[in-house]
Formats: C-alpha cells, sequence, structure tokens
C-alpha cells in the first residue's frame, strides 16, 4: 500500500470536515504564516508523501478520538446514576477485548507499510547530482560546494551563513527593535531570525545530497519544506537529500538546543532556476579568482556579534 | 493504640541514622564538586567531613541493627524483605554496569566502523572527517587522543585475577555450606581465604594499572579504548573493594558467633554481592580483554 | 530467635517534631513528606514554566538573555520529572500500598526515611547552581554532550544531585517491591490485589532497571568533564550519540515510570465512581506489563534524525507502534468499566475522565511521531511539547491530583469543598488545553523547542498558549486552597468508606487511618476487595 500522494490526499481531504478543510489550506503556504495549524506540505516529493502520512495518521487519530470519546459521552449520557441508572456487572469480554486488541494491531499496520517504504526513500541518497557540505558552528552555518554534475566543485567559496544584521539587532534584550519591523525589503516577507547574512544556493529540478556535520556541539539542519533534515553531529557525518522543483526562497532552523543562540541560527536555501544557478555558479568561480580584498569588500556582510549572555 | 504484635510484623524504632546518612552524602557531594571545580581546599575539607560523616553512620545503623538482629528482632518476615532488597538492589547495580558495557557494545560495533568507513555512513564520515583512519580495537581514535599505547594482554594479569575471583566465588560458598552445617573453623578459615583473594586481586590490578600507566601509556585520556577500559574495570574495582570491606565485617561477626544455620541473612547478602561482582568480572574479562 | 518477641508500642504519641519527620519510619509520614515536598516542587517547577511562558508570551526578548531562558527550561524539565511526577507518586505509594495490601507499614522503613530524605537535598544541590559562575545547567533536561560540557561550575553539582535522586528512587522502588512481595496478608494474592499496587510493582522494576543507567551515562559526562575522558569526543573513537543511546535506554522507560502509576490510580478511580467492577482485570495487569517490557525496547524513537541505519529506524518504530496496543487495551477497558455502569461525578472521577481523554490526545501525538518519516517534520519543534505535556501534565500531574481528591478524606479524616474541587477541575482542563493544544500547532508550524524568541509568524499562537499557561498555574492556587483547607480548617467529618462503592482494604480503616495502618493482619472478606470476587 504506497502512499500515491494525490489520490490519498484526494481521499482524506474528501472526506474533511471544515477543519479539515482549514487544515489544508493552511497547509499550502511556502514559509510559517500567522495562526498557522498544520505542516507545510513542502515542495519536494519526500516532503508531500509525509504530508499525505502525516494526515493519514492524523485522520486514524481523530476517528479514533471519535470512537473512544464518543463511547465515553454516551456512556456519561446514559449511565448516570442521577437519572436512575443501574450499576450493570459486567466486566468480562472475551470477544471484545480480543477485538480492540487486534483492530489495532491492524490499524498500526496500515500505517507502519507506507511509513517503512518512505522511511527507505529518505534514506536512498543514490544518484544525487550534486553535494553540498553543511556544518554547524555555534552559531553559524557553513556551506562547502563538494560536487555539482558529477564533477568536483573546487572554486566556490565558502558560504558562512549567519543570522541577518537586522534580526541580530531586534533579538538583544530591550534593543527597542520591534520584530515586526524586522521584513524582507523585497517581499515585505517578515523574517525576524528567518533570515541570514548568505543562504545557500541551490539548482532546482537537482537532486542535492546535504552531507550534515558540525564543529562544536550537536545542532541540526533543517528546511521543512523539502522534509531533509538530520542531526549535525561533531565528528560524524550524516547525510539528507532533497530535489527541488519549484524555485523560491525556503527557511528552516536549527533544530538541536545548542546554546544560547540556538533560536538564532537559521537556515535559507534559494533554489534557482538551474540556468541562473550555473550563472550563479560561474560567477561565484570566477569570483574566487579576484583578488582576495575585493572580494571580502564585496560579499562579507558585516559581523554581527552574539548576544551576551 | 493498639500494639503490633512483633510475632507477626516487624517495624523498627525510629532512626536517626537514615537522616545522618542523608547529610553524610549530601556533604561528600557538595565537597566533591566543590574540589573538581577547583575550590580547595574547601572541596576537600567538606569533602571529608561528609566521608567521616558516611563512615560513623555506617558504625552507628549497622551496629544498630546488629544489635537488633542478635536480640531477635527480625522475624522471618522482615528476613524476607531484607533478602528481597538486597536481590533488588544487586540486580540495581548490573544495570550501572549495563550503561557501561552498553556504551562499548555501541561504540565497539557501529561508531568505530564508521569512523573507519564501514558502511554508507562510514564512507562519508571517514571519507570527509577523517581520512586514513582504519577501524582496529583497541583504538584511541583518528587523533590518536593520548597518543600510541599498548592494552595490556589478557593472558597476563587478567587472567590470574580471572582465576582468583572464580576460585573466591568457590571459597566462599563452602564458608557458606560450613556455615549451613555449623562448622565453624571451616566457615571462618574459607571466609578469610575468600578476602585474601578479594586483597590479592586488588593488589593485581593496582599492579595493571601502574604498570599501564607508568610503562604502556595506556590512560583514562588513552581514547575511547581508555576510557571504557578504565570506567569497566575501576567501577568494577571499587565494587570488589566494599565486597571486600563486606566480607571483613562479615567475617569478624562469624569469628563472633552471629551467623546461625537459619539466621544467616547477612552472611548470604555479602556472599550474592561477592557473586555479582565475580559475573562482572567475567563479563569484563571477556568483553574488554579479551574480545 | 523471634520467640522473645513481644509486642510493642510505636505510638505518635510523644515525639517531637524532629523525631516525627526527620526519624521517621512510618510510612505515613513519608508520604505526606513525599507529598509536600513534590507540591513544593510542583510550584518551583511552575514558577520557572510561567517565566518561559513570559519570554515567550510575544517575540522579540522582554525578560532575560537567551541563556538564562535555556537554564530556565532544562530545569524546569529537570524539577518536573525528578520532583514533582515521581515522588508524588512514591508519596501516594507509601500511603496506599500497605493499606491497600493490610500491612502495618512499608517493608524496610528506614530505608524508605533515608530515600525520601535525599531528595531535598539533591535538589538543594541542583537549585543551588542557579547562583554559581555560569549559572545552572542549560543544556535541556536531556543533557546532551558536548553541549552539557560547556556548562559551567552546575555540571559536577549537577551529575552528582542525579546520583542521589537515582538512589533514592532506586531504593524506594526496592522498598515497594519488597513490600508489595512480602508484605501482603493472607489471602490478599497477587491477583486480588488493587491495580494500584500493581502499577507500582511493575513501576519499581523500570526504575531499578533505569534509573542506574541514567546514572552511568552522567558519570561519563563527568569524567568526559573532569578526567579528561573521550567519551563523547569522535577524535578519540568516541560518539556523542553513544550519550543519547544510553540516556535513552532510561529515557523512555523513564516516561512510563512517569504514567504506569497513573494507570493504576485511574483504574482504581473509574470502578468505584462508575459502581461496577474494573472491566478486564486481569488483561488491565497484562497490559502493564507490556507496556513495561516494550518500553526497553524503543529508546531510538527519540533519535530518528540522528543518523540511525535504516533497520534501526524501521524496527524502532514498530517497537514504539506496539505500545498503542496494550494501552489501548487501558483505554478500552475504562471506557468498558463505565458503560453500563451507575455513573457520578464527584471530583476524583472528573479528574480521572479529564485523565483519560487528555491522556489519549497524548498518546496519539505520540503514534504520529512513531512514524519515522513524519517524526523528521516533528522532532525538535513544539509538537514534541505539546505531546509529553499532554501526557505529563494532562496525564500524570491529572491522575495525582486525582488521587489526592480521591484519598485525602480518608488521610486527614475530613472532607473538601467538593464546590472547589471541581471548579479547579473544570478551569484546569480548559487552561491545559488552551495552554497545549496550540503548541501542537507552532510545531507543525515548525517552531523549534527550547528557543527564547521567534519569528512573528508564531506569535498569536504562542500568546493564546501563555494566556492559557498563566490562567493554568493560577488555577492551581485553588488547589492549594483546597487541600489547605481540608486538612487544617474542614469540619466536615469522613467517614470509613469515603466514598459509598469504594471497595478495597483502606476503606475498612477508619478516617483518618490509624497511624500503623494494619496492626494484625486483617481477615480478608473477597467481597471487601475491588477484584476479590473476579472470576479471572
Ligand atoms: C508520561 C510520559 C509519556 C508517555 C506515556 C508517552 C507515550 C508515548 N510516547 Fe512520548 N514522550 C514523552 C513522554 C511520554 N510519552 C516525553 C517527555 C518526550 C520528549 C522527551 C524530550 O525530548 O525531551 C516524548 C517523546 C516521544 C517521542 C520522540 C519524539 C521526538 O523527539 O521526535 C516519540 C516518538 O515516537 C514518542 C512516542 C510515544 C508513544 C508512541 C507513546 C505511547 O505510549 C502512547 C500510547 C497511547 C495511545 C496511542 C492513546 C490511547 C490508545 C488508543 C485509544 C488505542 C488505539 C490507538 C491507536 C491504534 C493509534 N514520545
Ligand atoms: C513532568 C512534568 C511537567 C509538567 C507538570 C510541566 C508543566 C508545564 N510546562 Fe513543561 N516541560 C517538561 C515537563 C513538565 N512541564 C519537560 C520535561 C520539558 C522539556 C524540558 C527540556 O526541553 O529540556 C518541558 C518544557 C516546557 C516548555 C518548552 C520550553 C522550551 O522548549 O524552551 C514549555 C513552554 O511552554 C513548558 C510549559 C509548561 C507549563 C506552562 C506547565 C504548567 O503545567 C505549569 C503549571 C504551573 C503550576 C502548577 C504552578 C505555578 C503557579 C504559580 C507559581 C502560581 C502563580 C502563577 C500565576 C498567578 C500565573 N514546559
Ligand atoms: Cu545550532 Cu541549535
Ligand atoms: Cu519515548
Amino acid at each position: 500500500m504506497t502512499m500515491s500522494s494525490s489520490n490519498s490526499k484526494r481521499r482524506i481531504v474528501g472526506t474533511g470536515i471544515a477543519l479539515g478543510a482549514l487544515l489544508v489550506s493552511m497547509a499550502a503556504a511556502a514559509n510559517p504564516v500567522p495562526w498557522q495549524m498544520n505542516l507545510p506540505q513542502g515542495v519536494t516529493k519526500v516532503s508531500h508523501q509525509i504530508w499525505d502520512l502525516h494526515m493519514a495518521a492524523l485522520w486514524v487519530c481523530v476517528g479514533l478520538a471519535i470512537v473512544v470519546y464518543g463511547a465515553m459521552f454516551i456512556a456519561i449520557v446514559r449511565f448516570r446514576r442521577s437519572k436512575g441508572a443501574v450499576a450493570g456487572t459486567w466486566h468480562e469480554n472475551r470477544v471484545l477485548e480480543i477485538a480492540w486488541t487486534a483492530l489495532p494491531v491492524l490499524i498500526l499496520a496500515g500505517l507502519a507499510a507506507p511509513a517503512t517504504i518512505l522511511t527507505r526513500d529518505m534514506y536512498n541518497a543514490t544518484d544525487s547530482q550534486m553535494t553540498v557540505k553543511v556544518t554547524g558552528y555555534q552559531w553559524l552555518w557553513r556551506y562547502d560546494y563538494i560536487s555539482y554534475d558529477g564533477k568536483p566543485v573546487t572554486k566556490v567559496p565558502t558560504v558562512w551563513s549567519r543570522l541577518a544584521w537586522d534580526s541580530n539587532t531586534a533579538r538583544q534584550l530591550d534593543s527597542g527593535v520591534s520584530p515586526w519591523s524586522v521584513v524582507d525589503k523585497q517581499t515585505g516577507e517578515h523574517d525576524y531570525l528567518l533570515n541570514v547574512t548568505e543562504p545557500l544556493v541551490i539548482p532546482a529540478g537537482v537532486k542535492v545530497r546535504f552531507l550534515i556535520t558540525a564543529d562544536d556541539v550537536i545542532h541540526g539542519w533543517w528546511v521543512p519544506d523539502f522534509a531533509a533534515k538530520r542531526d549535525a553531529i561533531p565528528g560524524i557525518m550524516n547525510d539528507a537529500w532533497a530535489k527541488v522543483d519549484k524555485p523560491g526562497i525556503y527557511r528552516g532552523q536549527c533544530y538541536v538546543l545548542c546554546g544560547q543562540d540556538h533560536s538564532a541560527m537559521p537556515i535559507v536555501v534559494k533554489v534557482l532556476p538551474k540556468d541562473q544557478f550555473n550563472a550563479w555558479l560561474a560567477a561565484q568561480q570566477s569570483k574566487a579568482t579576484l583578488d582576495k580584498a575585493a572580494r571580502t569588500a564585496e560579499v562579507t556582510p558585516p559581523q554581527p556579534v552574539p548576544a551576551k549572555g | 493504640m493498639s500494639p503490633i504484635d512483633a510475632n507477626v510484623y516487624y517495624v523498627p524504632h525510629k532512626s536517626r541514622w537514615p537522616f545522618v546518612a542523608v547529610i553524610g552524602m549530601f556533604l561528600c557531594m557538595v565537597g566533591a564538586a566543590n574540589w573538581l571545580n577547583g575550590h580547595e581546599p574547601a572541596g576537600q575539607i567538606i569533602l571529608t567531613i561528609g566521608a567521616l560523616t558516611v563512615i560513623g553512620m555506617m558504625f552507628g545503623w549497622f551496629g544498630n541493627v546488629i544489635g537488633e538482629s542478635l536480640k531477635g528482632t527480625f522475624n522471618n518476615q522482615a528476613d524476607s524483605s531484607f533478602r528481597l532488597g538486597m536481590m533488588w538492589f544487586i540486580m540495581s547495580e548490573i544495570f550501572f554496569f549495563a550503561a557501561f558495557f552498553g556504551g562499548l557494545f555501541y561504540i565497539r560495533t557501529l561508531v568505530v566502523p564508521w569512523l573507519g568507513g564501514a558502511g554508507d555512513k562510514g564512507i562519508i564520515t571517514n571519507g570527509y572527517i577523517w581520512q586514513g583512519f582504519s577501524a582496529a580495537w583497541p583504538t584511541n581514535g583518528p587523533q590518536a587522543v593520548g597518543g600510541a599505547f599498548t592494552a595490556t594482554s589478557p593472558w597476563g594479569i587478567p587472567l590470574i585475577n580471572t582465576l582468583l575471583l572464580l576460585s573466591s566465588s568457590v571459597t566462599i560458598t563452602i564458608a557458606h555450606h560450613a556455615l549451613l552445617a555449623g562448622k565453624r573453623k571451616r566457615l571462618i578459615g574459607f571466609l578469610g581465604l575468600t578476602i585474601l583473594l578479594g586483597v590479592i586481586f586488588l593488589g593485581f590490578q593496582a599492579h595493571e594499572y601502574w604498570e599501564s600507566y607508568v610503562h604502556l601509556n595506556m590512560t583514562l585520556h588513552s581514547g575511547i579504548y581508555g576510557a571504557t577500559f578504565y570506567i569497566l574495570t575501576g567501577f568494577h574495582g571499587l565494587h570488589v573493594t566494599i565486597g571486600t570491606i563486606m566480607l571483613i565485617v562479615i567475617w569478624l561477626r562469624c569469628m563472633r558467633g552471629h551467623f546461625s544455620r537459619d539466621h544467616s541473612f547477612g552472611f548470604e547478602a555479602v556472599s550474592w554481592y561477592w557473586h555479582f561482582v565475580d559475573v562482572v568480572w567475567c563479563c569484563l574479562f571477556l568483553f574488554v580483554y579479551i574480545l | 530467635m523471634s520467640s522473645t518477641a513481644q509486642a510493642v508500642h510505636y505510638g505518635e504519641h510523644h515525639q517531637s517534631f524532629f523525631e516525627r519527620w526527620f526519624m521517621s519510619t512510618n510510612h505515613k509520614d513519608i508520604g505526606t513528606l513525599y507529598l509536600s515536598f513534590s507540591f513544593l516542587m510542583l510550584f518551583v517547577g511552575g514558577s520557572f514554566a510561567m517565566l518561559i511562558r513570559a519570554e515567550l508570551f510575544e517575540p522579540g526578548m522582554q525578560l532575560m538573555q537567551p541563556y538564562f531562558f535555556n537554564e530556565l527550561t532544562s530545569m524546569h524539565g529537570l524539577i518536573m520529572i525528578f520532583g514533582v511526577i515521581m515522588p508524588s507518586f512514591v508519596g501516594l505509594a507509601n500511603w496506599m500500598i500497605p493499606m491497600q495490601i493490610g500491612a502495618p507499614d512499608m517493608a524496610l522503613p528506614r530505608l524508605n526515611n533515608l530515600s525520601f530524605w535525599l531528595l531535598p537535598f539533591a535538589f538543594i544541590l541542583m537549585l543551588s547552581t542557579f547562583f554559581m559562575p555560569g549559572g545552572a545547567p542549560a543544556a535541556g533536561w536531556t543533557m546532551y554532550p558536548p553541549l552539557v560540557l560547556q556548562g559551567g561550575e552546575s555540571i559536577a553539582f549537577l551529575i552528582f544531585s542525579i546520583h542521589l535522586l537515582g538512589i533514592s528512587s532506586v531504593l524506594g522502588s526496592i522498598n515497594i517491591i519488597a513490600t508489595v512481595l512480602n508484605m501482603r496478608a493472607p489471602g490478599m494474592d497477587l491477583l486480588k490485589m488493587p491495580m494500584f499496587c500493581w502499577s507500582w510493582l511493575i513501576t519499581s522494576f523500570l526504575v531499578i532497571a533505569v534509573m542506574p543507567v541514567l546514572s552511568g551515562a552522567v558519570t561519563m559526562v563527568l569524567f568526559d568533564r573532569f578526567f579528561g575522558t573521550n567519551f563523547f569526543n569522535a577524535a578519540a573513537g568516541g560518539d556523542p550519540v553513544m550519550y543519547q543511546h544510553v540516556f535513552w535506554f532510561f529515557g523512555h522507560p523513564e516516561v512510563y515510570i512517569m504514567i504506569l502509576p497513573a494507570f493504576g490510580i485511574v483504574s482504581e478511580i473509574v470502578p468505584v465512581f462508575s459502581r461496577k467492577p474494573l472491566f478486564g482485570y486481569k488483561a488491565m495487569v497484562f497490559a502493564i506489563a507490556c507496556i513495561a517490557f516494550l518500553s526497553f525496547l524503543v529508546w531510538s524513537h527519540h533519535m530518528f534524525t540522528v543518523g540511525l541505519p535504516l533497520g534501526g529506524e524501521v524496527f524502532f518504530m514498530y517497537a514504539t507502534m506496539l505500545i498503542a496496543v496494550p494501552t489501548g487495551v487501558k483505554i478500552f477497558n475504562w471506557v468498558a468499566t463505565m458503560w453500563k455502569g451507575s455513573l457520578s461525578f464527584e471530583t476524583p472521577m472528573l479528574w480521572a475522565i479529564g485523565f483519560i481523554v487528555l491522556f489519549s490526545i497524548g498518546g496519539f501525538s505520540g503514534v504520529m511521531m512513531a512514524l519515522v518519516p513524519a517524526d523528521f517534520q516533528y522532532y525538535g519543534t513544539y509538537f514534541i511539547v505539546a505531546h509529553f505535556h499532554y501526557v505529563l501534565v494532562g496525564g500524570a500531574l491529572f491522575s495525582i491530583i486525582g488521587a489526592v481528591y480521591y484519598w485525602l478524606p480518608k488521610w486527614s479524616g475530613h472532607m473538601y469543598s467538593s464546590f472547589w474541587g471541581k471548579l479547579h477541575f473544570w478551569s484546569s482542563v480548559i487552561s491545559v488545553n488552551v495552554l497545549f493544544f496550540p503548541q501542537q500547532f507552532l510545531g507543525f508550524a515548525g517552531m523549534p523547542r527550547r528557543i527564547p524568541d521567534y519569528n512573528v509568524a508564531f506569535a498569536d499562537w504562542n500568546m493564546v498558549s501563555s494566556i492559557g499557561g498563566f490562567w493554568f498555574g493560577a488555577t492551581q492556587l485553588i488547589f492549594v486552597g483546597v487541600v489547605i483547607h481540608c486538612v487544617f480548617f474542614s469540619k466536615q467529618k469522613a467517614t470509613s468508606r469515603v466514598w459509598e462503592h469504594a471497595y478495597g482494604l483502606e476503606w475498612t480503616l477508619p478516617s483518618p487511618a490509624p497511624h500503623h495502618s494494619f496492626t494484625e493482619p486483617p481477615a480478608i472478606d473477597d467481597s471487601q476487595l475491588a477484584h476479590g470476587t473476579l472470576t479471572h
């Protein structure tokens, strides 16, 4: 029983009540939105499949809750002593007990099967056409391009991805700057604590493998819309992969407690259409040959200072 | 207030010793923590006071209990409560060691191979972080933390120690049978022999540690091998020490004729503990030294 | 030897304050100490939670530096788990087990006193770290290395205090096992025992098996920090993840340590107010045993994103999902107990029903998290926070409060005000949902846990949650009022049975129960036991 995504989605939405419809519509947004109530569907095949599995599990739980709470509710209404109910002595029933042991097993098996298949897919990073190494530091991310299109990438400078300057000012205790005032100049999006000095740039439509590690303590690299997520562990290399078809800017956050500025090491991935990416890459490579001073002036933004603790 | 029938139930007197024990342990920990944080000599002083309190408490509390035991305060029910208590206490000790054994197994079967390049995870871990490291055991890791070292051979002192502990389990069993048969001389002799074996074991272990530190450069800092080796053998050695002290106490009590055929909980508790220490050693010998 | 025994009086008459409370060998006094201590700690841990919710009330840093927030989160978790839920269950066990099995006291009363007194001192050690250079521990209640190794002076104190807590709970459990196995009145067969005793018997085994493992884990941290070992350093052949395996081998059974006694309590309360025997008694016992057994096989579900081998992910997913089955048996059996009953809704029953509803919400989210792919989207977010507060607050804490409302008249000899008890319930059950339901949305939307500050998109639900938090916290003041009033001021005397349909030995004793519950083994009349006449 594989979760063919469109099918099961239709089925789930079909059974959806008003709340369900609300949940679904919320899920379409790419970055967190006010009052958001559900997982994002994301932009990769895996993230869609996870979303389907999540919804299936959610509805199974809602269904079971209706059964359990419904039965309790009926009992509470019908068998009240204040209404003259007299207690029976019913305290055993083999058939029922077997039924409510066996049925959950079946239901769970129904969820476990697609989950197993999906887990296997998520672990399968073969055929990736690009490799990026991700390293977590207290408190920034470092990206190194390793290979692309079967060729090693050598000349692209390392990307140091820190919390953006405006967020960093606003987040200081008593800064007097409202978090709501931190917006992306172009899109008007509120990107407080979700924007970085320099994003990771990857091409659309390419299966990218992320090699994830850390340098000091454990961090976690996660972009919800990709459903790519793995702990960044010092001295150990993990991997995750994503094939993103839709260009755009995707945001995530470090999800493993890593010290005082754990809330201030966001992840931003800019997905460019493949031709634009190729152009960008070429520009980076030639830039790398420029003299160092010029490059520093051009790309390195002001260095935010971490909060004092 | 109806009286409790002491033939049926045993409910002990109030005692100040538990509270004293807590104070002592608390002071030990405050002292040790301060010492570790470099607050000297305050740390050592507090630790010493705490340790003395604990020792005093032990004399007080155990003396109290021994006195009660001799007066026949404990009925059969109390006796089986004590037995249950000791059994499950040993069980908890087993799980304490299990934590370190579990860590060791995980490191050896998964982590070291990964660092050395085995499996999907190993390929990237080794290839991107620890190039050139190949898995082996014993190891102190890709960066050879602690410097080159030699592990002790299992077939020298460790083997002797195994034989020592195994035979001490035999001698204590003989002593137990002697107790049951009412043969006091034999009991005291074999119990004494058990203590002797325990002490020799500890002596050998001390010597082994000394050798490792001085000649083999095998220390606590010797990477994961040194860490797991010393935490396992060290905590085991600590337990042998405690066991030996308990044996000595029991030995003295035997000499004073405290135990009899159907009044031997103290003796048996210590012998169980000793067997437990022995079994842990066998696991150590197998998993730490041989494999 | 025992022939020399004579009848002994150990009355509560002429004992000084110090003798009574510090040298106690009395299960009731020690139970009271445990319960009072955990009540106090609930307010300490709760006030940390209030500070957390206040900082999270809106985005931006308002009240504290981020590091201090991490200290609060870590200490909140540690205090609530080791200082509130576990001790209050032990306190209930102390009070009730001897009374339920027909014994005069616990099997090892002096050890009992030791177990209790270790707790306050352990928490003095732990809380004193707030005043130390470098502050309190700030690496979460899970204390993962390498982060935890960056702490200041607090580390040694934290670890030693955990050692004391471990000793305390292991000794407490040994005592409970010895009591249950050895002190039952003749005729109180294991399979006639009240469910609360059963749940604690099994919980004790869990405690004995896992608390020493926690001690082992933190001892390795201690060695890495102070003695130059390299357990968690890959450069030396170690691995930070090794700690996580050892920790969660403790940690997962630990969460069942915090819920099995709750199952016991609810299984006591529901039949009484349904006026019907517990449905499927034997299945209930078996289910607890199954849950306890399975709890050893699921620890890595806390580590799905850590990079386990594929086989590991799948195994731990299946094992985790399997736990829903015996847990389901419990839920269904409670509902079946109510079915065809004659229900009334006194205060304890309300809390028990609240428990069933809230616990299963938490359990359902647990099953969603057990699905590996889904957990990749949940791990480290507020969805987890919502999950465990539903099972811990809506589950464990609710059951403890229910137990107090159930047995308080027996302890104190007075009735409490059921109006205030019910108000306490309704206000709690509504506010706890306002507090934690929105956290599920926040988690889905991607808000990480253990952060003091967040993007403005998360602002609205956080504000709702904080309002729920203050409301829930303030509501607990009612509880203080009810308990103090009942113990010290209430004029209304409790009868010995207290609740009309309450069966079991504890209800054959007068209220308040005598100092030594049963001075001689009670003659057991099966029809007076809750499970005495059931056919199995
Ligand atoms: C009392 C405490 C308690 C209890 C009882 C549980 C119960 C369960 N928990 Fe929970 N859990 C915690 C406390 C608890 N948990 C804590 C504290 C954490 C976080 C620790 C941290 O990281 O700080 C955690 C984290 C946690 C995780 C890790 C998530 C992550 O970090 O990503 C997972 C994953 O599988 C999980 C699963 C479960 C499951 C499957 C159950 C099951 O036992 C639930 C079973 C119950 C039901 C399912 C409901 C009733 C059943 C029915 C009505 C029958 C029919 C149902 C079905 C067929 C589905 N828990
Ligand atoms: C074991 C039980 C337990 C209990 C009972 C609670 C109770 C509560 N918890 Fe706790 N919590 C944990 C266990 C528990 N928690 C754990 C294990 C963690 C994880 C820690 C970690 O990540 O390491 C956690 C983490 C945690 C977080 C996440 C922090 C983070 O990730 O940064 C939050 C945030 O909202 C929270 C909130 C609350 C609240 C509001 C309550 C409320 O129920 C508290 C209710 C308050 C009281 C009962 C008493 C207070 C009342 C007063 C002092 C009176 C005055 C107050 C007013 C008038 C308002 N908890
Ligand atoms: Cu880096 Cu959290
Ligand atoms: Cu768990």
